[in-house]
This record gives C-alpha cells, sequence and structure tokens, in this order.
C-alpha cells in the first residue's frame, strides 16, 4: 500500500507528477519544471513536502544522553536544549545505516530519519535502547521545509518572531492556536526552516505560505540543490558499507567522541589514525555530459580507480556535477580523471565541495 | 514538403526531396522535463530504422533517441547541442534534431501520421 502525505491532494491541485519515493506518493517536480524550481528555492522561497521523513521522539533525562551517546557518534552532553547535529546511525563495521538530524528537546530528543530507513532504524535504536525509554515515530505530524534567501520573510508572515531563530537551533512556536515545532535547518545550501506541525494544519500552513509569495518545489529540485550544496543522498552516496570517514563526513564526528564507544568506533577510530582507501569527492566534468550514479571512474592509465554514487546538471551553476568514490591518492582537488559514460571517457576533475556556496544571511551568524 | 509522421518512440519526421528532417515530439519533451544535455549522430554516418542516434538528458535521467527510417546523416542541429534547454521551447519546430539522406521510401508507411500519433501518445502516457 502506497502511502500518501496530508498534502497530497494540494500536490495534485498544483499539477504535480507523482512518483513513488520510500513507499510514498511524492511529487517529482510541478508544472514549471525543475530547474525552474531549482532557480526559484535559490532565488525566492521553496517549499517541500518532508513529510515522509521519519519523526522520532524519546523520551528522558541524563540517563538516555548517556543511553544515546552510546548509539550516535556525537557529543549530546554539551549540546543544548534545542539546538541540533547532524549525525548518522551506524553498523558495528563502522558503515552507516541512516544519517539524520538530532535536536535535544526539553524532556529528550528529535531524530528526523530518512524516509525509506525510518522503521529499520526505529527498531535499531529501540533494540539498543532496551525498552527503557518511550519511543515515538510520530505520524500524526507533517514536516514542511522552507528554503531559500526569501524564507524568513515569508515565513515570519505567518508565524512570528522566526527571525531570531540561529542556525541548527529549534523552538517551539504557536500557530492557529496550536503548537509547532520549527528548527532553522534544510538540505539545499539555502537559508531555511523546517516546521513540524500536526497533519490536519498542514495544508492550510502551506496555502498561507504559498499566497506569501513561496512556491512548492518538488523532489527533482531537492536533488539538485543538494547536489549543488555538496550534500549526500543516503543510499545514493551513503550506504552500511560506507563509512563517515570514507565519507569525508569526519566533521560531523567530534573528536572527543574518537575514543569512547559508539558502533563502530574501533574501525572509525583505526580509519581516522591509518587513513582510509577510498574518499567521498566532488567531480566537474569537463562537457555536458552527465555521469549519473554508478558511472566507473578511471585515471589517465586506464585503471579503475572509483565510481560516481550521484550526478546531474546543475541549473544555479549551470554544468554537469557529480560525487563520488575514488581510490585515495586520486582524492586531491584537480586531479584529471576519467568518466565512463556510454562507452566514452569523458575528463573530468576532482573539485572542491560545494558546488554551489551558500547564501549567508547579513547580519546574522549563518552557519 | 510532405505530412509529418510520428514513430513509436516519439520520433517526428518531415521529408523534402530524398532529405528528411527528425526531431523529438512535444509530448517527449513533456515527459522527459528539462533537457539539459543532446549528443547527435556524426555527419556522414549510416543510420538504421529504429537503431539509435543520439541521447538526451534531463535532469532526471538519460533517453535514447532512436531514428525512425534509415538514411546518411547529411546535417545535425548543432545549437541543440550547445543549448539543450532549446529542444523544450520549439521541439518541433527549431529544435529538429539531424537531416538524413533517405535510402527507402516505403520505411515511411510503417509510421503514424499526427491524429494516429496523437491518439497512441494519449494511450501510452496514462
Amino acid at each position: 500500500m502506497i502511502k500518501k502525505t496530508p498534502l497530497y491532494n494540494l500536490h495534485i491541485q498544483h499539477g504535480a507528477k507523482m512518483v513513488e519515493f520510500a513507499g510514498y506518493q511524492m511529487p517529482i517536480q510541478y508544472k514549471s519544471g525543475i530547474i525552474q524550481e531549482h532557480k526559484f528555492t535559490r532565488e525566492n522561497a521553496g517549499i517541500f513536502d518532508v513529510s515522509h521523513m521519519g519523526q522520532l521522539f524519546i523520551s528522558g533525562s541524563n540517563q538516555l544522553t548517556d543511553d544515546l551517546e552510546k548509539i550516535f557518534p556525537i557529543n549530546l552532553k554539551n549540546l543544548k536544549t534545542n539546538q541540533s547535529k547532524y549525525s548518522f546511525l551506524m553498523n558495528d563495521q563502522g558503515g552507516i545505516y541512516d544519517d539524520l538530524i538530532i535536536t535535544k528537546l526539553k524532556d529528550g530528543y528529535l531524530i528526523i530519519l530518512n524516509a525509506a530507513c525510518k522503521s529499520r532504524d526505529f527498531e535499531i535504536i529501540k533494540k539498543k535502547l532496551e525498552n527503557k525509554y518511550e519511543l515515538n515515530l510520530d505520524e500524526s505530524l507533517s514536516l514542511i521545509a522552507i528554503q531559500g534567501p526569501k524564507a524568513k520573510n515569508v515565513l515570519g508572515k505567518v508565524v512570528s518572531k522566526i527571525t531570531n531563530l540561529k542556525f541548527m537551533n529549534g523552538e517551539e512556536f504557536e500557530y492557529d492556536s496550536s503548537n509547532i515545532y520549527i528548527t532553522r535547518s534544510g538540505y539545499t545550501g539555502e537559508d531555511g526552516f523546517e516546521v513540524s506541525l500536526e497533519n490536519e494544519k498542514a495544508e492550510k500552513f502551506v496555502n498561507q505560505l504559498i499566497n506569501y509569495g513561496a512556491k512548492l518545489i518538488g523532489l527533482g529540485a531537492r536533488d539538485t540543490l543538494r547536489l549543488e550544496a555538496g550534500l549526500c543522498l543516503y543510499g545514493n552516496d551513503l550506504d552500511e558499507k560506507t563509512s563517515p570517514i570514507e565519507a569525508n563526513l569526519k566533521w560531523a564526528i567530534p573528536k572527543s567522541r574518537v575514543n569512547t564507544y559508539y558502533p563502530g568506533s574501533d574501525i572509525i577510530k583505526k580509519q581516522i589514525d591509518d587513513g582510509v582507501k577510498t574518499l567521498r569527492v566532488g567531480i566537474k566534468p569537463e562537457t555536458r555530459v552527465i555521469a549519473r550514479g554508478n558511472t566507473k571512474i578511471f585515471d589517465q592509465n586506464d585503471k579503475e580507480i572509483g565510481k560516481v554514487t550521484s550526478g546531474t546538471f546543475g541549473p544555479s551553476v549551470e554544468c554537469s556535477i557529480a560525487m563520488g568514490y575514488v581510490e585515495n591518492n586520486y582524492s586531491p582537488t584537480n586531479t584529471k580523471i576519467f568518466l565512463e559514460v556510454r562507452g566514452k571517457k569523458i575528463p573530468a576533475n576532482v573539485c572542491d565541495l560545494p558546488f554551489y556556496k551558500k547564501n549567508y544571511v547579513k547580519g546574522e551568524k549563518n552557519v | 514538403m510532405s505530412e509529418v509522421k510520428f514513430s513509436k518512440e516519439h520520433e517526428w519526421i518531415t521529408l523534402e526531396g530524398e532529405v528528411a528532417t527528425i526531431g523529438i515530439t512535444k509530448h517527449a519533451t513533456e515527459m522527459l522535463g528539462d533537457i539539459v544535455f543532446a549528443e547527435l549522430p556524426e555527419k556522414g554516418k549510416n543510420v538504421e530504422k529504429d537503431g539509435t542516434a543520439g541521447v538526451v538528458e534531463s535532469t532526471k535521467a538519460a533517453s535514447d533517441v532512436y531514428t525512425p527510417i534509415s538514411g546518411e546523416v547529411v546535417d545535425i542541429n548543432q545549437s541543440i547541442v550547445d543549448d539543450p534547454a532549446k529542444i523544450n521551447e520549439d521541439p518541433e519546430g527549431a529544435a529538429w534534431f539531424f537531416k538524413l539522406k533517405i535510402k527507402d521510401l516505403s520505411e515511411l508507411d510503417t509510421l503514424m501520421n499526427k491524429e494516429e500519433y496523437e491518439k497512441f501518445a494519449k494511450e501510452t502516457s496514462s
């Protein structure tokens, strides 16, 4: 049975082309198309229905913090209430079950999980916590992202005082006489917010955002936006066989956690000390050819050195862009590599991520 | 110029003397979405009916372009390679793909007329 989000009717009303994604009917694009939607988000304010993602609430106090630190490679004791961090659910081999955002709440934690992973994540986390706490993968809530330089203006007209929120921080706000939870975060490389609210209020809320000038944006543009911003998509760029170190996400594991236990911690420590065999890099083909996931990567001597994991045309950078994994000695910026597309070897260069630099909010510290 | 004919692979073709002009249909571009890359056959190459004669890619996926008729490639539209967005703008006009010196006129008989194609496109896209 394919699920629908509470915004399904609104998507159809706005001419969405619907596809199945992680068991949900989701909009891949609307009438104006992926490129226009992408550019609108970079210049204005885009609304993304991300209600298919998991919102996992775990209630508990100090003991819960200790127990969660045995699951996530992160320093939760230092996290302030309403502060968020990017982290991973990992296996004992150092591979990634899911990448996630964890936020400390007054009486516990909120973890935002990828749609395709959320059921399994729930089971893994529940088992590791040995039924000591109440876990709620809350299906009664929708999640709406609003992203772009004008996101704060548009959202500010619907919910007051949101501009005081700092990046990677959340807070409870009042909307339509109920409490909603908003974090300043997103996955587009733009300033933006993610709003968690009751399913019954989602459509009204989004209609208000639309009335103030924001537009609905589909999964197609969400993918080009995140790739331009150099952000990983679980299932493409991250998986159970890839460690955060190989994925070049070492920054997400604080130094204070390198020597303490979490699943795979021994392997991660070894990888930090001794280095890794392959590393995630940014790739720019020299032509307009698009190198999709699974494209083989070669060096100048025709030796196979890796594989592309995501590739598309970047509407804002106006060129072909990709990410992939190459043998470590080919990872330095500007290394010449070749991508095998339809039998031809396309010249390309390893490049720095992100492809598109973030829009900083003037007068606010935003990163 | 002859009547426009259409293939099941969503190409259109017109004939002027023994040279055919081939492109992809508006319906095809609507299914593909924003086209961001186009690859065309080389001039002088012989292509066979229903064989691959190019590639278009949208932000989402790559699709082969087939030739609805056999012949020798005598001209290609470089402007759509340089600016693939033109294909979405005017697929059945300025954004033609390639011209063929055709081999066998009877191959045209296997193709659909406009009315038949529109019916076919409607049936296959739902």
